[in-house]
């Protein structure tokens, strides 16, 4: 009797232990990417890096501040088309859940969700570079809006089942027209869940680098215009990377570095925005 | 019987194939509490629910009959318009999570996109949570959010938003059933000062509650409505012997 009892508890701790030693294995992956980056990253990380622009092979100095500007403004383009379109899909979905509309609109979005990014670059290519006649800023932001678009409906979708019915409810029995409670009722409710699904958006954007090839195509250049080619952070990366000078791979290194820096950041802030904005019903 | 408010005529309803209200007939008088009482199941919640249109919202919810609200059948007036005049009190609290307590108060005028001054607001404000009873616990604390108060208060704070737009009736769906015996007792007795402004219809499975608060008692059993009269005599010689086999706890 006595022995079962001990058996049973070794098992216990022998299973306790697998399953600490295989969460832990799972963080390490990221702890040696920090490192290695931090490791060939670093040297050459400076102000200079940060606010200069590229300069020829050969010359010192020199950074990437165009890539830089380039990812925020690309994620500015995709952000202003996605999420004004995200959210509002999101509430559709949420509000009728049984209608045929929303049922194929769920399955489309499924589906969007799983489609390869550089299938999305050729297709914004298509659809604006070809017919506009030279890449932009604008096709690059198209491609990505419509990565980020899944993870906005998504997640607001998510959020706003969660609002209790009783809430609805509640600003109806007050005689409010519907649009006034999803605006001032529901919404608000959820908007600590928005507002993470639209942060994890944008990181998952951040750094994608197929869908630029045929859109934003990069430049080495500063340049603000949106319908004129423009740098990435991720496209810079690849770019020198594959390059053949060791100077270059060191830069991209570090541009590594700051895009992951970046991403690091967005998830970051929404749990905060979890955290604090969440609404107790 | 006193002055009517509501008259329910030839009242049917149903859920796709279900059958749950049968052939209601009522008369709710004006200014007095009137209980709907019976079994679970019975259809007292879908009742009440018909009167201010809410019934609506459910998938494959259908009715037949008339709602007269003073002369007006509310099935040929818009919804908002029916739901505004009568308010609505439900089973578990649910102040608006993301609005101050002053705003949860003013939100029906707010929602309703109707202006008012500051003033305005601060009086309708200050005299509907004195009215249930919740001024003195929470005027320091108006403009933070109405989640942080119990349920207890929580609930009196879903009564002021209910009755701050001055509702001619205030339907109530067991309101006291989420919560404890003190807080219970709190919006019971504030019911019973609110009938001198309001007319109240309460669904409640509590007898206790009925016999104690209303003024009339209407026993539904299966979505037939058995009996309506005074309490009073509903309690004591009920004239049918369902009613009576209920109140004796037969069944229910």
């Amino acid at each position: 009797m006595e022995r079962q009892i001990y058996k049973r508890i070794l098992k216990d701790r022998l299973f306790k232990g697998i399953i600490i030693l295989l969460s832990f294995l799972t963080t390490l992956p990221l702890f040696l990417i920090l490192f290695h980056l931090i490791k060939n990253g670093i040297s050459s990380l400076n102000l200079e890096f940060l606010f200069n622009l590229p300069k020829p092979v050969g010359e010192k100095g020199g950074g990437i501040a165009n890539a830089i500007l380039g990812t925020f403004i690309l994620i500015l383009i995709s952000s202003f088309l996605s999420i004004p379109i995200g959210i509002s899909v999101g509430i559709y979905l949420s509000e009728n859940k049984d209608k045929k509309l929303s049922r194929i609109a769920s399955l489309v979005v499924d589906i969007l969700q799983g489609i390869p990014s550089i299938v999305l670059g050729i297709i914004a290519y298509l659809w604006i570079v070809k017919p506009m006649g030279h890449f932009s800023a604008f096709s690059g932001g198209i491609a990505l809006a419509i990565m980020m678009l899944p993870v906005i409906i998504k997640s607001t979708e998510e959020t706003l089942k969660l609002v209790p019915e009783s809430l609805k409810e509640a600003g109806l029995s007050l005689g409010a027209p519907y649009y006034k409670i999803v605006l001032f009722v529901i919404l608000p409710s959820g908007l600590s869940g928005i507002i993470t699904g639209v942060l994890l958006g944008v990181s998952r954007i951040a750094g994608e680098t197929a869908p630029l090839l045929f859109t934003a195509f990069g430049n080495p250049y500063m340049n603000l215009n949106i319908f004129k080619p423009i740098e990435s952070l991720p496209h810079l990366i690849y770019n020198y990377a594959k390059s053949p000078f060791s100077e270059w791979h060191q830069k991209a290194w570090s541009a590594s570095f700051i895009l992951i820096l970046i991403v690091f950041t967005l998830n970051i802030l929404s749990k905060l925005v979890v955290k604090r904005w969440k609404v107790r019903f | 019987m006193e002055s009517e408010i509501l008259r329910i005529e030839n009242l049917n309803a149903y859920y796709f194939e279900n059958h749950v209200l049968k052939d209601i007939n009522l008369k709710i008088p004006k200014n007095k509490v009137t209980a709907i009482m019976g079994p679970s199941g019975c259809g007292k919640t879908t009742l009440i629910r018909c009167i201010n249109r809410l019934h609506e919202l459910s998938p494959g919810a259908r009715v037949s009959g008339k709602i007269f609200l003073q002369e007006e059948n509310i099935f040929d007036m818009e919804p908002m318009m029916v739901r505004k005049k009568i308010g609505m009190v439900f089973q578990k609290p649910n102040p608006f999570p993301t609005m101050s307590i002053y705003n949860n108060v003013l939100s029906g005028y707010h929602l309703n996109g109707i202006k008012l001054s500051k003033y305005e607001e601060e009086r309708i404000v200050e005299e509907t949570l004195k009215k249930v009873g919740l001024w003195n616990e929470v005027k320091d604390s108006l403009h933070k959010r109405g989640t942080f108060l119990s349920g207890g208060q929580q609930q009196r704070l879903c009564i002021a938003r209910a009755i701050a737009l001055y509702p001619e009736i205030l339907l109530m769906d067991e309101p006291t059933s989420a919560l404890d015996p003190i807080s219970a007792a709190k919006i019971e007795e504030l019911i019973l000062n609110l009938k001198e402004n309001y007319t109240v219809v309460i669904v409640t499975h509590n007898l206790q509650q009925a016999s104690r608060i209303s003024d009339y008692t209407a026993f539904l059993l299966l979505g037939e409505l058995i009996e309506f009269d005074k309490t009073e005599k509903i309690f004591t010689v009920p004239s049918d012997p369902r009613t009576e086999n209920y109140l004796l706890g037969k069944f229910g």
